[in-house]
């Protein structure tokens, strides 16, 4: 079992942070990002070409991070390869150790580098989820059985802020009987709609980390409002960065304000520090 | 319907080189209904021809030129200007182009490019409603196709792309899943949201196809 699994299903609050592949194959940024993160950070996710922007494989990457002792969230999207690419790399994950996976369906090509590459979506988010259950239970997508089957430990990603709300909380609903045993969220401010989400969350009974994001600057908040699907900045935020002598300071102070939302209302954090990984250490205490 | 539109002239032209001599070939269906291949549409391609110094050796619109064997009968009727002709230029959906070209060895130059199947909004305005998966949701999303209308082709409800019911690759577009959502909520049905939709069967879709139905 990951620790990650191990910590959740304890009941320990969890920290989880995130690095992104290089762009090329200098792998010395990357790694040497991931380890300085501090003890507190249990696990690592790895992003799969973010923004649909093309960059190493995260498979190899996590690979990695585990080999060095660092414990990889293999993040998995839907978008640029079919059903049997998926499994494939999800036994080659589990034959490097990889255990913790991030399910997701992936942002639009049109956004990356790659504007005119054919999304593929074979399978959606849920339907991934579906397939790391079943390798999990020995059989693959298709129900042939396994020459020995990965214990995975898969996870999903939402947007508590979501609107409407029901509309998405039904594919939240959809993706734990998919077999997500974890959530990472998309970045959330307020109490309020946090609230909302996890008094409904709480009977489904899986682990919800919050989703923690460093505003550097206002400039950052207010394009995080205004581009960032699903994300919500309060105004008054965005006026205490726009005030603050330091605006990254009053980011990290903003960041450990919501750290401790999430002491009381989930299970964890997700780091999201963009570069800014040597102030995870403040953020947590 | 299939939609179609009209190639560029210039396209028109390169294919046209060497070509004198040409007959046209219309569709009574999608094509006359975008004013793309229809009558209409195939004398103005004459005048046009002609312009250029061309022959048009006489002319056909079929009823739908996709039906192979009403195809091969028009084309018999017009044995003689078909036989003057150095080439057949077709005004038709891929489907009529390949449908004439079973019934001759001339040379075939199709004039339209085939877009989607989808419906009129009104005359130019078209919009794209079925992707001819074959492996049909459309009862349990309130009729709204969302292999076709989610910019990702999901099938268990929206991306985290969605903002406020618009599509994370379009802000102009609704998000299919939004629309599904409403509806299937109008209807007091939980339709596509009952339950977990499993990996689509592509399997329908393989190529090269072959179908018979009977």
């Amino acid at each position: 079992m990951s620790k990650l699994a191990e910590k959740l299903i304890a009941g320990e609050f969890v920290v989880t942070a995130e690095v992104a592949p290089p762009k090329g194959v200098d792998l010395d940024g990357v790694l040497a990002t991931a380890a300085c993160f501090p003890p507190e950070v249990v696990a690592v996710n790895v992003t799969d070409n973010q923004g649909a922007n093309m960059r190493m494989a995260p498979l190899v990457v996590a690979a990695l991070l585990h080999q060095g002792g660092v414990e990889p969230v293999l993040q998995m999207t839907c978008r640029d390869r079919n059903r049997m690419a998926l499994q494939s790399d999800l036994l080659g994950a589990a034959a490097f150790g990889i255990k913790n996976l991030l399910l997701l369906s992936g942002d639009h090509p049109r956004f990356g580098d790659h504007p005119h590459a054919r999304g593929v979506f074979d399978l959606d988010s849920v339907q991934l989820l579906q397939a790391a259950d079943r390798l999990t239970a020995g059989q693959d997508l298709a129900g042939r059985p396994l020459a020995g089957s990965p214990a995975f430990f898969g996870g999903a990603a939402v947007s508590p802020q979501a609107e409407p709300f029901e509309l998405m909380f039904q594919k939240f609903r959809k993706k734990v009987e998919a077999g997500a045993r974890f959530f990472q969220t998309q970045a959330v401010f307020c109490e309020a709609p946090l609230t909302r989400f996890m008094e409904q969350a709480a009977p489904l009974r899986v682990p919800v980390l919050l989703g923690v994001l460093l505003l550097k600057n206002a400039r950052m908040a207010r394009f995080v409002h205004e581009h960032v699907p699903g994300v919500r900045v309060p105004e008054h935020l965005i006026d205490r960065l726009d005030g603050a002598a330091d605006p990254l300071e009053e980011g990290v102070r903003i960041a450990r304000e919501t750290v401790r939302l999430a002491r009381r209302h989930c299970q964890g954090v997700h780091l999201m520090t963009l570069g800014c990984e040597d102030r995870i250490s403040e953020i947590l205490c | 319907m299939i939609i179609s539109r009209q190639k560029d002239k210039e396209d028109l032209l390169r294919h046209l080189e060497g070509k004198h001599k040409v007959f046209l070939v219309g569709c009574g269906a999608c094509a006359t209904v975008c004013k793309s291949g229809g009558e209409e549409e195939v004398s103005q391609m004459q005048e046009w021809l002609v312009s250029t110094g061309r022959e048009v050796t006489g002319s056909v619109v079929i009823d739908e030129a996709c039906h192979i064997m009403r195809a091969g009968r028009d084309l018999r009727h017009n044995r003689s200007a078909v036989g003057e002709a150095d080439a057949l230029m077709v005004m038709t959906c891929g489907a009529g182009i390949q449908s004439i070209s079973s019934h001759t060895e001339k040379r075939v130059i199709g004039a339209l490019d085939s877009l989607f199947l989808g419906n009129v909004r009104r005359l130019g305005q078209y919009e794209e409603k079925c992707s001819l998966c074959g492996d049909c949701i459309l009862n349990e999303t309130a009729g709204i196709c969302p292999v076709t209308n989610c910019a990702k082709g999901l099938l268990n409800g929206p991306c985290g792309g969605m903002e406020e019911g618009k599509c994370e690759s379009d802000r102009d577009l609704d998000c299919a899943w939004m629309l599904i959502y409403e509806r299937l909520s109008r209807q007091g049905r939980k339709g596509v949201f009952a339950r977990v939709v499993p990996a689509k069967d592509w399997g329908h879709r393989h190529q090269p196809g072959r179908h018979k139905i009977r």
